[in-house]
């Protein structure tokens, strides 16, 4: 289920968060309130982490990652590092890239198999966006925009991408990530995806403007109704036992 | 461009997104809201006015446009719906892209328009939404109406013009310059006047434009005085009623005059017999002996006023019987002269007596023997002017002449419609001037004498508008009679064609019919 929220009266959830299949990482907040919902929903499953990323609260635009891997800019500090190497599980390798575009949330977008990147990303960032994220990476732009980070979200069910892009973008985009996408907008009509939803195959949470119409596109192409954590558990453990019978 | 570079494009269609607040599908926009959840967000007429109280003032017709301007319009014209549209506030908050009127019923005073305005919303998103205004007229009467109303003779200043002698030739021919320069369109009233013409204005100014505007036409000599009507100590207001006496100087075209020895010598010993052959606002002054001529303005002739000693009501009719050129022909201030004696007999005399006169005159050029001309007979005028006196020994000559007469010539035309007219000032007659009936045929035969000075002098003509006279028909048999010369007429060309828009307005109905 997607879940609407506030950080700091900002409805720009998907700036001071990051949720992936394997942790979520939230700003250091003013007010519990923010860290709570995440907590509440997210405890018994992923570790949520708080965290700041260079010294400033905006860690979702910052940094990008999946749950393989956790990709962060050149101005992470060092205590920093050592407390997200220290906090998150340990199969998921946390890395500090020197790459010129600092801002890799808006850069690079990904889920578990497949990234969009930045037209302009360098070819060492590139290989090492593949080698640590264990994804197939796709330099690309989303109508007309190249902060692909920033205008769109998806994870391994579905996606949602700026409500400008056209019908072939679309077909060619969702042929590329092999994951259904849909144009929409979160945030009562903001174009601005990324900063308004943060996604992982199972929930979401978005920011408090969403109006119900959102909320519903959001929910059914990222298959939130029938997607828990333990359906998938369930869903594996199937196939595991299929395989067994 | 890029097809132009032979690039391959993929073609673009644009998806369709749900709206976010009612999720119908629609094409994206900058708000990414359908149209008329838009309009249900935000009202881009809010702080419009819906509402206005515009004054009319029903004598004129005019709408007031604060702080105080009076605007004249039709109802549903374009210069109403420019003033409707300006008297709204906060109107350039948003585009106007259109204005309409609603039509309503006259008497209603109401006035109905439809605009349709344009403004950027949500994030660059252009909303256009239609609104209608209802502007209720309320009437008052404007300043000047209602100071006409409370008396229509509220004058501020009067310029009382005069000239003292005995025709109004020189009136007739400022009616055609004021009418030809419309320097008394400001006057609210203009009345006639024994021997002069009243004009009054609502403005002071008003007035001094036209005396200034009379200095330059005629050599005029004025005071001006003005009466305190009231005044407001408190505001320092004070109210005057301001009057021009203006005198034109009575010297008149055509006049014989005996200059006064000090003008005389100033000017070089002229005359002391002179012709008065021009005025304007100077005086042109002709020897007809000699072909010496000066110019006198305005400040030369009032230093030493001086009065004619016959003036054109005194001409006598003369008939030429010889003539012979003394000189070749002069160029005198524009105008051709020749010198000539010639003998002359009055027209009054001939085949009665044998009085013949050898005169001198500088119309050689124009007279032949036979001819007949206007003159002054000075043989048998019995002047008694102190001027002509205070020359001792001076020997007046016999008779001067002035002009040509083409009186022969007229005979034929009498009673027939000029092919051009002249129009005229709407002018009071002052009741009070005694004479009446004698008054008006005197009028009448001066306006006629003024008329034919028109046609023979094209010099005269320069200054004012000849219009066409639609009563015209030229008649055939009329041409062909024509043996030799003819009487002097004004050529067709010189005549304007005269702009009657009730005429054509009338055209327009018919053919609509």
């Amino acid at each position: 289920m997607a879940t609407r929220l506030q950080f700091e009266n900002s409805c720009e959830i998907g700036v001071f968060s990051k949720l992936t299949n394997a942790y979520c990482l939230v700003a250091i907040g003013g007010s519990e309130n923010f860290y709570s919902t995440f907590e509440a929903e997210l405890a018994d499953v992923i570790p949520v982490v708080k965290t700041s990323i260079a010294g400033t609260r905006i860690i979702g635009r910052l940094c990008a990652g999946n749950k393989n891997g956790l990709l962060l800019p050149h101005n992470t500090t060092d205590q920093e590092l050592q407390h997200l190497r220290n906090s998150l599980p340990d199969q998921v390798v946390v890395q500090r890239i020197e790459e010129r575009l600092s801002a890799l949330g808006n850069c690079i977008a990904c889920n578990d198999h497949v990234a969009l990147t930045h037209t302009d990303l360098d070819r060492e960032t590139e290989e090492m966006i593949a080698d640590v994220l264990g994804v197939e990476v796709f330099r690309q732009t989303i109508a007309g925009n190249i902060l692909v980070g920033s205008y769109c979200a998806f994870s391994n069910r579905g996606g949602l991408v700026h409500p400008h892009t056209s019908i072939e973008d679309l077909d060619e985009l969702s042929t590329l990530l092999q994951v259904p996408l849909v144009a929409g907008t979160v945030n009562r009509g903001s174009e601005v995806i990324a900063a308004g939803l943060t996604v992982n195959d199972w929930t979401a949470f978005c920011g408090s403007d969403t109006t119900a119409t959102e909320l519903s596109v959001i929910e059914s192409v990222f298959k939130l109704r029938e997607a828990q954590p333990s359906a998938i558990v369930d869903e594996m453990r199937k196939s595991l036992i299929d395989t067994y019978v | 461009m890029a097809e132009d570079a032979c690039m391959f494009m993929v073609h673009q269609t644009i998806g369709s997104v749900l709206c976010c607040k009612c999720g119908i599908p629609m094409a994206p926009n900058a708000a990414n809201m359908c149209v008329k959840c838009l309009r249900s967000e935000v009202d881009i007429t809010e702080g419009l006015q819906k509402h206005v109280i515009i004054i009319h003032c029903p004598e004129c017709d005019t709408y007031l446009q604060p702080p105080r301007t009076w605007i004249k319009a039709q109802l549903e014209s374009k210069e109403l719906l420019t003033f409707c549209v300006k008297r709204l506030k906060n109107l350039n908050k948003v585009r106007l892209v259109h204005a309409e009127f609603l039509w309503t019923e006259p008497h209603s005073k109401r006035i109905k328009v439809k605009l349709r305005v344009q403004k950027e919303v949500l994030n660059g998103a252009i909303l256009e939404q239609a609104y209608t205004v209802e502007y209720v007229v309320h009437e008052q009467m404007c300043e000047s109406c209602s100071r006409v109303q409370a008396n229509p003779d509220q004058w501020v200043a009067a310029v009382q013009l005069r000239q003292h002698v005995s025709h109004r030739r020189t009136f007739f021919y400022l009616e055609q310059l004021i009418l030809r320069h419309d320097a008394a369109v400001r006057a609210i009233r203009i009345k006639q006047m024994e021997q002069g013409v009243d004009f009054f204005f609502a403005n002071r100014s008003h007035g001094v434009k036209f005396v200034e505007f009379l200095g330059k036409v005629v050599p005029i000599r004025s005071r001006h005085d003005k009466q305190l009507v009231s005044h407001d100590i408190k505001s320092n207001n004070y109210n005057y009623k301001y009057t021009f006496s203006v005198e034109i100087c009575p010297i008149c075209r055509e006049d014989l005059i005996c200059l006064p020895s000090k003008v005389a010598v100033s000017l070089g010993n002229l005359g002391p017999l002179v012709i008065c052959t021009k005025v304007s606002n100077n005086i042109a002054l002709l020897d007809p002996f000699t072909l010496r001529h000066c110019f006198l303005d305005a400040d030369q002739y009032w230093r030493t006023s001086f009065k004619s000693l016959l003036s054109s009501r005194q001409l006598v009719e003369y008939i030429v019987l010889d003539m012979e050129a003394l000189s070749s022909e002069v160029n005198v201030g524009g105008l051709k002269y020749v010198l000539a004696d010639a003998q002359v007999a009055r027209v009054s005399d001939f085949g009665k007596n044998d009085t013949i006169f050898s005169v001198r005159t500088h119309l050689g050029h124009l007279l032949n023997p036979g001819d007949y001309a206007l003159g002054y007979d000075l043989y048998g005028a019995n002047s008694n002017d102190i001027e002509l006196e205070k020359y001792k020994g001076f020997v007046l000559p016999d008779a001067i002449l002035i002009k040509k007469s083409y009186e022969e010539k007229r005979q034929r035309k009498r009673g027939k419609p000029r092919a051009w007219k002249l129009k005229s000032l709407n002018m009071e007659v002052d009741d009070s001037a005694k004479g009446g009936r004698v008054d008006e045929e005197k009028m009448e035969s001066e306006y006629e004498k003024f008329l034919r000075d028109l046609e023979e002098n094209p010099e005269l003509r320069l200054n004012i508008s000849l219009y066409h006279n639609k009563e015209y028909q030229p008649s055939e048999v009329a041409s062909t009679m024509t043996d030799g010369e003819e009487g002097p007429t004004v050529p067709l060309e010189e005549l304007l064609a005269d702009l009657d828009l009730s005429d054509v307005e009338a055209e327009e109905d018919t053919m609509r019919e």
